[in-house]
């Protein structure tokens, strides 16, 4: 694993808000580097800026300062639309609030991500089976997230997130919402896309325990800074 | 983003909200509408005005007269006169050459002649015209009582009806009626007399021809220039000129001293394809020694006032479309306001500013296109419906009915175009709104 080169790295990394007089340091001098392949716990108290560091290194945000390098391509350096296509390509994203589209349905929303990427609408349909398969829930395809849990709309969530095949997985808090059990079995479908198809996984969690158990590595950010970036076992 | 995808999203989206945009698309099709109904009234009424000029003959026409034959006061005796070169002489040569030439449908000389007819045993004295074949067409024969003549050489006379009136107050009880006409016939001296042709004189013997009433009409049609509507007795031309009658012109022939057996016209009417022709026509008819001249100027006064017309017309219904406009503004930054999560997840999943741009783009097209047809529809049955109501008054008031409304193909397309233009520039800022949109801040859990 440490042979391969690194999925993400983070050099230096800084982003401010400035508000009249005021500068708000969101994030502030942040150097990490995250192996292929590792899952990654980001813990950190709230307003900490774990989810400003995940957006980052998502491309949907620029830092101040600093270089965001993912897969070998410094994302500062990138036109907006070499941005938006390393979205669709290399990252797929998942939220606290599940953010499905909720006047389509299952399908539909996990084909987007296709659209995007102007996939071959005759491999599309085979595409969303498969990812919704991988998440349990092929059976709801036609479903509406309104018809499904909070789970069972984070798994669908999850597969729209996977459907492009990409290289890193960015979860953000995306236990929030969710019960503890449910929880559980979400990390748990997180992990096992970790090892099959094989991610590099970004999580960003409040809730140590669950992190340790899951998560190869934990690092912890307080008020901007990286306070810690130790291995959680 | 694929068109076709771009497409499927924004009418999902379009129907997401679907009072709204179709109330905002209703907006677009009633400024088109109105856009529609002025114009195809604006293209009605001058087809209508253009088709009736030309049919009457003013504009396809040109007036040829010789170049020598100075009528004018400040014209002196012949003798005086310096002899132009090319001045030729408008004879029966003349009227066959310029016949051949290229474009020339017709060309046929003024023919009328103040003479005595007789009618039921009484005689009366009236103005007889030559009515070329072409006047048949001129609209003017359209209402008459009767019909035209059945072939250009019958023994069959048209009336106008004042005239008709002085024979028989009850002027359908005409048709079918014998009548004579009395009149004056130019025969050589020289051909009687053996001399050679052109240098002797000739006499006038009277003579007497048998007419069937075949018709009565209203006012005689302006066949070209000259003398407009005082024809009160109208034959076939070809009749007309086998009566070679003592025309005005012949005496002024006797006067010339130029007295050939050929008739010399004062003035012939060349009737061209197309009015497009004229000019061309009548620039080689000058150049061929003849005087011409032709009333294109005024069509062309003519088109230039239908074209105010439209503009006026198209500025008043812009209005309207304008209104509809600001209406597409409107519910497009609504929409970007609603769906500014739904955005920021496009985005998140990989959407360019571009896509976003475009899907909005499209939402305002679809708005703009069905909003132009369902326009252009409304518009085409408010223009039938003006066009109807307009014959329904035209037949009580005893009128032939006309068509003032008409929507070519081309002002259908103009519309639809117009309208998705009009959307698409309405678009505009909501879209570059919506692809300004931070993600981060629209995907910020609150
Ligand atoms: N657009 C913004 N303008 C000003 N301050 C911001 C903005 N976005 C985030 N922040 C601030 O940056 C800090 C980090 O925010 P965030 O990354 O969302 O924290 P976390 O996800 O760890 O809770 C917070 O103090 C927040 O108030
Ligand atoms: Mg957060």
């Amino acid at each position: 694993m440490t042979e391969l080169p690194p999925a993400i790295r983070l050099e230096s990394v800084s982003r401010q808000y400035t508000m009249g007089e005021s500068v708000i340091r969101a994030v502030n001098d942040v150097s990490l580097t995250i192996p292929s392949g590792e899952f990654l716990a980001l813990l950190g108290s709230s307003g900490s800026g774990k989810s400003t560091l995940l957006n980052l290194i998502a491309g949907l945000d620029r830092p101040s300062t600093g270089a965001v390098i993912a897969q070998g391509n410094d994302l500062s350096k990138m036109s907006s639309l070499a941005l938006a296509r390393y979205r669709r390509q290399t990252v797929g994203m998942v939220f606290q609030s599940f953010n499905l589209l909720p006047r389509m349905t299952l399908e539909e929303n996990v084909e987007l991500p296709l659209r995007l990427a102007e996939v071959d609408r005759s491999e599309r349909a085979t595409r969303v089976r498969e990812a919704l398969q991988r998440v349990g829930l092929e059976k709801r395809i036609g479903h509406r997230p309104s018809e499904l849990s909070g789970g069972e709309q984070q798994r669908t969530a999850v597969a729209r997130a996977l459907v492009n095949r990409p290289k890193i997985l960015l979860a953000d808090e995306p236990t929030g919402n969710l019960d503890s059990a449910t929880g559980e079995a979400i990390l748990t479908l997180l992990r096992e896309i970790q090892k099959n198809p094989g991610m590099t996984i970004v999580m960003v969690t409040h809730e140590r325990i669950l992190a340790e158990r899951f998560a190869d590595r934990l690092a912890v950010m307080g008020d901007g800074k990286l306070l810690s970036n130790g291995a959680a076992r | 983003m694929k068109l076709r995808d771009l497409s499927d999203l924004a009418f999902r989206n379009l129907r997401e909200a679907v009072l709204r945009n179709s109330l905002t698309t209703l907006g677009v099709a009633v400024g088109v509408a109105s856009l529609v109904a002025m114009l195809s009234l604006g293209v009605g009424l001058q087809q209508l005005a253009t088709s009736r000029l030309a049919r009457s003959g003013l504009f396809d026409s040109i007036f040829v007269t010789p170049k020598t034959n100075l009528r004018g006061p400040g014209a002196g005796p012949p003798a005086t006169r310096t002899p132009d070169a090319k001045a030729r002489l408008l004879d029966a040569d003349a009227r066959a050459e310029i016949s051949r030439m290229p474009n020339v449908v017709e060309v046929y000389p003024q023919i009328r002649f103040f003479t005595e007819v007789r009618y039921d045993g009484k005689p009366y004295a009236t103005m007889v015209a030559g009515m070329p074949e072409s006047s048949k067409v001129s609209g003017a024969f359209d209402g008459m009582q009767g019909h035209f003549f059945s072939s250009a050489n019958a023994d069959e006379a048209i009336l106008q009806a004042e005239f008709a009136k002085e024979l028989n107050p009850q002027t359908s009880s005409l048709i079918g009626k014998d009548l004579i006409l009395r009149y004056a016939e130019r025969q050589s001296l020289g051909a009687q007399g053996g001399d050679a042709a052109g240098s002797g004189g000739f006499s006038v013997v009277p003579k007497e021809k048998h007419f069937v009433i075949i018709g009565v009409v209203e006012t005689e049609p302006a066949s070209g220039f000259g003398g407009f509507g005082n024809g009160r007795l109208l034959i076939p031309l070809t009749i007309a000129e086998t009566l070679r009658a003592a025309q005005v012109n012949d005496l002024r022939d006797i006067l010339r001293g130029s007295s050939s057996d050929k008739p010399s016209y004062s003035s012939l009417t060349v009737r061209v394809k197309s009015p497009s022709l004229v000019e061309a026509t009548e620039a080689k008819l000058k150049d061929l020694g003849f005087s011409a001249f032709s009333l294109l100027d005024i069509s062309k006064t003519l088109r230039g006032f239908f074209k105010v017309l439209d503009i006026l017309l198209v500025i008043f219904s812009s209005v309207a479309l304008a209104v509809a406009t600001l209406g597409i503004v409107n519910t497009l930054v609504m929409a970007v306001l609603e769906r500014r999560r739904e955005i920021g997840v496009l985005k998140a999943l990989g959407a360019a500013d571009r896509d976003v741009k475009q899907l909005f783009f499209v939402e305002a097209a679809v708005m703009g296109l069905v909003g132009g047809i369902v326009g252009t529809v409304i518009g085409w049955l408010i223009g039938r419906t003006i066009a109807f109501g307009t014959n329904v008054y035209l037949h009580s008031q005893n009128l032939s009915s006309v068509d003032i409304s008409s929507v070519p193909w081309w002002l259908v397309l103009l519309s639809i175009l117009f309208a998705v233009g009009v959307s698409l520039a309405a678009g505009l800022y909501p879209a570059s709104r919506a692809a300004r949109l931070d993600p981060v801040q629209a995907l910020r859990y609150e």
